[in-house]
């Protein structure tokens, strides 16, 4: 039988080898994968059931997917989108989302695009800081 | 199209960003769902009260 001292210390010696940034980096391509990488299987289900769940139901309501323009607004939501990583890039791809914003629900699918984008940074941040150490797996 | 009401886009918003705060912003998981239920609450609550006060300030 293993003792949890020895888990929690081979848990820490796997993830102090190998490239510090992968979990952030995999964590803003794929939501909730950075944590799927460091075996935190529940709270990445999590984190990945409610950014694409975001970004899924932003899409239905019709949504604007920002795109590269010259106003200082839209390259804001923009920055906001790209936070969402491969989900942005592919629906933008696709051609998923609306050009336009014509009803008040699609400005709200807008809004949770951009977040479901800022929020995945988060998730991110937090699987790298779970990675160096800094917050406690 | 998916169409929710004001207030239903508002709970869902809350769901969603309560959910990844208490994760990320927590360490213990007793203490993450303390802190995502505590945001959803204020989600929720400031947009009740925000919503009454501007009922009574367009009045």
């Amino acid at each position: 039988m293993v003792e949890p001292q020895n888990t929690s210390a081979a848990a820490v010696k796997s993830t102090s080898q190998g490239f510090v940034y992968l979990p952030l980096i995999v964590g803003w391509l794929v939501p909730g994968a950075g944590h799927f990488l460091l075996r935190k299987w529940g709270r990445g289900a999590l984190l990945a059931c409610s950014i694409l769940g975001m970004f899924v139901l932003g899409l239905a309501m019709q949504g604007k997917v920002y795109a590269h323009s010259g106003d200082i607004l839209d390259m804001l939501g923009l920055v906001g989108d790209l936070g969402t990583g491969l989900l942005y890039f592919v629906s933008r791809v696709l051609g998923l989302g609306a050009d336009a914003v014509q009803v008040t629900t699609a400005d709200y699918g807008t809004r949770f695009i951009v977040v479901a984008g800022l929020l995945n940074v988060i998730a991110a941040v937090d699987a790298h800081n779970l990675r160096t150490g800094r917050k406690p797996l | 199209m998916f169409k929710p009401s004001h207030f239903a886009a508002v709970l869902l918003f809350a769901l969603f960003a309560s959910t990844v705060f208490g994760i990320t912003m927590r360490e213990t998981p007793k203490r993450m769902v303390r802190y995502g239920a505590y945001c959803f609450v204020l989600f929720a609550g400031s947009a009740i009260v925000l919503s009454w006060l501007m009922y009574f300030i367009a009045r």
